[in-house]
């Protein structure tokens, strides 16, 4: 009798063990571009000899998890306790508030300010996390194609037009399937939209109907796709809202034109390598501007988390200035700590002569974001009008439906998904 | 008595030891068990494990899930969503002429209805020629029969995201075919962005994925045909057309009634290899209602999971009238079996 006792008793403790997080363990659901995985793995791993009291688990996902699964999980009110998203704001009631937390809530006050607000609730206070990379929409252009192809690189202020007749010229010359790729994002194309001078957001702060701006880049978009300038598959080949980067078609030299942003950097230099030479281009010109669209990832907490202090002194590791320093470097990403930015002297780690030009390259263009464009990260919804974007552009890509059906079943689909939303 | 038949006996009862200790404890409760019940509890018993996961893993999810089509709100848990009715339903069934999906409220539901009719016709057909052609086939004195039908068969063991994988990289621009297409000389296509193409794509390579199971069902049922019959026409010098139009194909009727429904059920339900192949593209040309259903319900930024409620609600009455057929085919196929 004794013996079942301590069988169950032992069974029973096994159970509990299995299923509930141990005081000093910290689970990170994270997702990589590049490197960054390596990266924060041994930043991690230097923290952890320093507080051996607390475990740490980095649980390297792909970026499909972080946008499909982790808001179910949230929902269920379960998850990680920190994670790596992009789905920043619409999802700020499920990030748990650091301020009580932590030791100096002033240090994430002063240098974070700028980001706060895309990651919490309209109206809170909360420090939910902090962006570990401030990204840029923006271009880039296979230098060596270009050059083989004789045709000169278009200028700072290039519109459109201009890259895009340049990139045929490169495609025709060079014998490539197309001139020019855009990532199938609504993100991606907020850019080129706001730079043609559209305007998502309405005075009540609810999504506004598509506008003019909108509807002329798209409109050149669609015309582009039609004519076979832009790569078909990266937009036609998909239903949905589901996510495609152009980027393997860049890397491998099938167009001398790709449209994405600055989190590609470390991705292009690793894959390219010396196989040619590529530059970052900026976001060409509309008739409103030359604007990308400012975004990026950020590291947030988790309310749900069962230890909210150990989870504290993670982020607040993380968040450093030396250690946020040192991962931007290493990662070849923009810091988003005004501290690191206000003293510059960042040294990227790449060996890679392209890279430098091109970060520079993107901190000289998030100048020209325009205000439009800077309103869209903390706008809470962002995601549903690229998410309309994308379903309905590329059924108009693949002629299934017109542009004018088109723009009345993007307003449609986001008035219902805010009706929803209620 | 031998030394190894004496071990053999004391291995046969160290094994057996442990069960029959196990049984010696079962035997109390349930000897109790049909002492109280009788016979009729007994069955109620051994049926209780399986009616248990089934409750747990269909039923339960199934009423949970009706409940959630009476719901909206992007909350995923209920009492955080609010009560809207029939709502959801009305959203879905919302057109102008149901043959013209611009028409419709939901278009993309729609889209997706009619692409998986279509491809349900094409697919079954398509799916029932080539499986029986293929038994007939590996029904005959061929060199190395048993190879070919493990060839044929071995496309059922892959998962459905290996094979969608696998003729992803041969079918897109710069995959395997256009490899050849250009060693050959020819101009490379881009299969997966032409909207025949892609149908085509899909359609095929299901078919090739799921024809090996089908084609044992007809090969069990080539087998089970009287050999007598097919000596009695030959000696009759009956022409094979005639052969397979007159013996052949009556008799293998049951077992073709059961692979048309079986593959009927599983068109309707396509989902995991497409969504892999073509994503659902181009455009929505290869959408089809699952992975409608999974897009709005999970994985889209406009994720609304009531109306993705209501649309698998709507799907499952399909499925359910679809079983119905089946069980009624095979019902008929007893029957005839009893009379004969």
């Amino acid at each position: 009798m004794t013996k079942t006792r301590t069988l169950l008793a032992a069974m029973s403790v096994s159970l509990l063990a299995s299923t509930s997080a141990f005081a000093g363990d910290v689970r990170i659901m994270w997702y990589s571009d590049g490197v960054e995985g390596d990266v924060i793995q041994d930043l991690l791993n230097r923290f952890m000899k320093d507080n051996p009291d607390i475990h740490v688990t980095l649980d390297n996902v792909a970026y499909k998890v972080i946008q499909e699964q982790l808001p179910i999980q949230l929902e269920a009110g379960q998850g990680p306790d920190i994670a790596r998203v992009t789905n920043i704001k619409e999802l700020a009631q499920h990030w748990l508030d650091l301020r009580p937390l932590l030791a100096d809530p002033k240090y994430w006050d002063d240098n974070f300010a700028d980001t706060l607000d895309w990651m919490r609730p309209d109206g809170s206070k909360a420090i939910p996390g902090f962006m570990t990379q401030l990204t840029l929409t923006g271009g880039f252009a296979n230098k060596t194609l270009f050059e083989q192809a004789g045709v000169a690189l278009p200028g700072d202020k290039a519109t459109w037009d201009d890259w895009i007749n340049a990139a045929a010229q490169v495609a025709k010359s060079q014998q490539l399937p197309a001139a020019f790729a855009i990532d199938r994002s609504g993100h991606r194309i907020s850019g080129p939209n706001v730079s043609y001078g559209a305007n998502y957001i309405g005075s009540d702060g609810k999504p506004a109907k598509v506008d003019d701006g909108t509807k002329a880049f798209v409109g050149k978009l669609v015309d582009w796709t039609a004519k076979g300038l832009m790569l078909k598959d990266t937009w036609v080949s998909a239903a949905g809202s589901t996510y495609r980067a152009a980027a393997d078609d860049f890397i491998n030299a099938q167009i001398p034109f790709y449209y994405s942003g600055s989190w590609q950097v470390a991705n292009l230099s690793t894959k390219i390598g010396d196989s040619f030479d590529w530059v970052a281009t900026g976001s060409p010109c509309g008739s409103a501007g030359c604007s990308g669209v400012k975004g990026g990832a950020a590291l947030v907490a988790i309310k749900y988390t069962k230890n909210p202090k150990d989870v504290a002194k993670v982020m607040e590791y993380l968040a450093r200035e030396d250690v946020v320093k040192e991962f931007s470097e290493r990662t070849l990403f923009l810091p988003a700590h005004k501290g690191v930015v206000a003293k510059g002297g960042l040294k990227w780690v790449s060996t890679d002569k392209n890279v430098g030009p091109a970060l520079d390259k993107f901190v000289k263009a998030a100048g020209e974001a325009l205000p439009a464009a800077d309103a869209l990260p903390p706008w809470k919804w962002a995601n549903a009008y690229f998410a309309a974007l994308v379903t309905r552009v590329s059924q108009v890509m693949a002629g299934e439906l017109t542009l004018d059906d088109a723009w009345g079943k993007i307003d449609q689909d986001i008035a219902d998904k805010v009706a929803e939303a209620k | 008595m031998s030394g190894a038949a004496t071990l053999k006996e004391w291995t046969g009862a160290a094994l057996a030891a442990p069960v029959a200790w196990l049984a010696s404890i079962v035997n109390v409760p349930l000897k109790a068990w049909q002492r109280a019940t009788g016979t009729g509890g007994m069955a109620a018993f051994f049926l209780a494990p399986n009616m248990a996961i089934f409750g747990i893993f269909v039923l339960v999810p199934l009423v949970i899930n009706f409940f959630y089509s009476a719901t909206s709100g992007t909350a995923y848990f209920l009492q955080d969503r609010s009560y809207v009715g029939l709502e959801q339903y009305r959203r879905l069934l919302d057109c102008g002429s149901y043959l013209d999906t611009a028409t419709c409220r939901e278009d993309l539901f729609w889209k997706a209805v009619h692409n998986t009719g279509l491809f349900v016709v094409v697919q079954v057909a398509l799916m029932t020629v080539v499986s029986m052609i293929t038994a007939l086939i590996l029904n005959r004195e061929i060199a190395g029969r048993s190879f070919w039908r493990a060839v044929f068969f071995f496309p059922v063991l892959l998962s459905p995201v290996v094979t969608g994988l696998i003729w992803r990289w041969i079918l897109q621009r710069q995959g395997l075919l256009n490899l050849i297409v250009h060693d050959l000389g020819g101009e490379p296509y881009n299969w997966l962005t032409d909207r025949f193409s892609a149908f085509t794509a899909a359609v095929s390579v299901s078919v090739w994925a799921h024809m090996g199971f089908y084609t044992l069902i007809l090969l069990a049922g080539l087998q089970a045909i009287p050999r007598d019959l097919y000596e009695a026409a030959e000696m009759d010098g009956t022409r094979p057309a005639r052969v397979f139009w007159r013996i052949t194909l009556p008799l293998l009727m049951p077992n073709l009634l059961v692979v048309i429904v079986l593959a009927l059920i599983r068109a309707v339900q396509i989902f995991d290899e497409v969504y892999v192949l073509t994503g659902g593209g181009p455009g929505t040309s290869t959408l089809y209602v699952t992975q409608y259903i999974y897009e709005i319900g999970f994985a889209s930024l406009l994720r609304n999971p009531g109306l993705a409620s209501a649309a698998s609600i709507l799907m499952g009455l399909v499925l359910v009238v679809l079983t119905l057929l089946q069980l009624q085919v095979g019902r008929r196929g007893e029957r005839k079996g009893q009379r004969e």
